[in-house]
């Protein structure tokens, strides 16, 4: 699965990265670093990341976008 | 027909050809078919790939915790595009609406959007740029390439120039533990995107962890064995360094030649277009169906005093791409302006470097919170008795509190008291920008003046 984290956006608070640390890690006091294509067994946790990030910086592959998250964050395309 | 059914069967039926197929292209084209356009679009890219992201390249991927080709971007929404990777563009013409590509074919467009972004600058001794082990990082072949002899455990390698792409390169070898001397002509890394005085900071950084930096020097020559494999480098003040890569980080290049003689206002500072994202012609009357988006675009900002802001940013990139793939598609007095706050990070040496604003064009600047000797620190940067721009180091929380500060032209020195204010931060200092006629390498921001009294913020591009 594919993803992509907004680093403008994000806020470094590692939500994701508790949630999915196999994809998201804290590298030094607040930068993210992630795998831009996660293996597919990480795709619940990346979801649940993503449902999860305070400001919406993290973008799926629109197969994998939680239902819920029709219009993610300020991604604005609606 | 009415230009009422003329946009309708635009939106219907309309041929829409996107040159660029990388970040600010896949944005527009999801966002055409996110706004209903239903007509044929056609991604045209001189590169192999499908679109993919950049700045994991000069980090996770030289680190080597990421495959080179493992970037591409995920998709918002199917596009159904007609796809031509692998296949230049090679001319326009604005009179026919037709774009030529380097096999040969052509497109007929109702609506055409540039999106060809910029390159890395080559070293300029021709020879001496193809000797094995001679590097730039722009794209994913190149990120595999040097990630592939990095991994083999090189000696040396030598970066030349100290802007964000040189800075994160040495950052990653020093982190794999690879002797690393990075040459800068100014005198600190960073310094024409941030200023002097946090370019000391980031030599700070630099040197404690074991980085051979050699400011104030230029490269001279590059120096090959029997086999055509790099060796070493000289550098003006007499001295050399033996490397076995070296990685020419000089900042980049516009892509713009292929639009020479068609009429269109594109040159080497980029593509001029309103804030609309419409193109301007070489005789500076806007055009209505060429728009442009990227870092390939320079576009005015009010904010910035209408200056035209060339932003080699990922998030101007993607910002721009929604407005001008929305504009192609909208009735004039539905059309929205591209008015977005500059802003970028990087990662480098375990910190994390974020801005907004226009830096390069302030004039002071003052330490609003925590402290450069600690590397952790807010900076505002003034011009002109107003906050102009804001940088943090490792303390990116506040930064939306200086974004509203530009927005509304906060004076500066900023009136409001700061939590963890030092001494340091009492009393605004210059911020150091180098003399714009002496350009530093890798400008994240190019400013041009409108007006002649703003001349001193202008920024000339070393010819290559
Ligand atoms: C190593 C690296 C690290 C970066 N790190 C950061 C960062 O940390 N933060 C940040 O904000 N930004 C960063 N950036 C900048 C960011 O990646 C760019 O701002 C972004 O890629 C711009 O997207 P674009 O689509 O406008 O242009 P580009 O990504 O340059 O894409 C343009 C595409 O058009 C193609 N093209 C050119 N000419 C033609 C032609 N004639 N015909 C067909 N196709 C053509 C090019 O080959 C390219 O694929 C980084 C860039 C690099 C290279
Ligand atoms: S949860 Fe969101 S804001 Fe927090 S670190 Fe992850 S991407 Fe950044």
């Amino acid at each position: 699965m594919r993803l992509v984290v907004d680093l403008n956006r994000c806020q470094g608070y590692a939500q994701c990265a508790f949630l999915a640390p196999d994809v998201f890690t804290m590298h030094g006091e607040e930068a993210l670093m992630y795998d831009p294509q996660a293996d597919d067994t990480q795709r619940e946790n990346v979801r649940r990341a993503a449902d999860a990030c305070p400001v919406k910086a993290i973008t799926l592959d629109y197969e994998d976008r939680p239902a819920a998250a029709g219009k993610a964050g300020g991604s604005g395309v609606g | 027909m009415s230009v009422d059914g003329h946009l309708e069967a635009l939106r219907r039926e309309g041929r829409i050809v996107i040159v660029g197929a990388s970040l600010a292209g896949l944005r527009a084209a999801e966002t055409l078919r996110a706004e209903g356009f239903t007509g044929t679009l056609t991604l045209v890219g001189d590169e192999p790939h499908e679109p993919y992201d950049r700045p994991p390249l000069s980090k996770q991927v030289l680190l080597g915790k990421v495959p080179a080709d493992h970037t591409r971007l995920p998709r918002r929404r199917p596009i159904d595009a007609q796809w031509r990777l692998g296949s230049a563009a090679t001319g326009l013409d604005l009179a026919a609406r037709r774009v030529r590509l380097a096999d040969g074919d052509t497109l007929d467009y109702d609506r055409l959007l540039i999106a060809t972004g910029v390159r890395a600058r080559p070293w300029p001794h021709e020879l001496e740029a193809e000797l094995d082990g001679v590097f730039v990082l722009r794209t994913q072949d190149d990120a595999a390439r040097l990630h592939h002899r990095l991994a083999a455990g090189p000696r040396r390698v030598l970066v030349i120039g100290a802007g964000f792409t040189g800075s994160e390169i040495a950052s990653a070898c020093r982190e794999r533990e690879v002797p690393v001397t990075v040459a800068e002509r100014a005198a600190a890394p960073l310094v024409g995107a941030l200023g002097g005085v946090v370019g000391e900071v980031a030599a700070e950084l630099q040197r404690a962890h074991g980085v051979d930096l050699r400011c104030g020097v230029l490269v001279t020559g590059l120096e090959g064995d029997s086999a055509g494999r790099v060796r070493k480098a000289h550098f003006s003040d007499g001295s050399a360094v033996e490397a076995d890569i070296v990685v020419v980080a000089l900042g980049a290049t516009r892509n713009t030649e292929w639009l020479a003689d068609s009429g269109l206002g594109a040159g080497p500072r980029g593509i001029a277009c309103d804030a609309g994202c419409r193109a301007f012609d070489v005789r500076g009357i806007v055009t209505d169906d060429v728009f442009v988006a990227g870092d390939v675009a320079r576009s005015p900002h009010p904010l910035f005093g209408y200056q035209f802001l060339s932003l080699e940013h990922w998030g101007n990139a993607v910002a721009q791409a929604e407005v001008a793939a929305h504009n192609m598609v909208s009735a004039s007095a539905e059309r929205r302006p591209h008015l977005w706050m500059p802003s970028f990070w990087s990662a480098q040496f375990g910190v994390n470097i974020k801005s907004v604003g226009v830096p390069p064009m302030a004039d002071q600047i003052l330490v609003s919170q925590g402290s450069l000797a600690e590397h952790r620190f807010t900076a505002a940067y003034g011009y002109q008795g107003r906050v102009i721009a804001a940088v943090t180091f490792d303390q990116a929380k506040w930064l939306d509190f200086y974004e509203r500060q530009i927005e509304q032209a906060a004076p500066f020195p900023p009136e409001f008291t700061t939590v963890d204010r030092r001494p340091e931060g009492h009393q605004p200092v210059s911020a150091g920008f180098p003399d714009p006629s002496q350009p530093t390498h890798g400008p994240t921001v190019t400013l041009s003046g409108y007006s002649p009294t703003d001349r001193r913020v202008s920024f000339t591009p070393r010819r290559a």
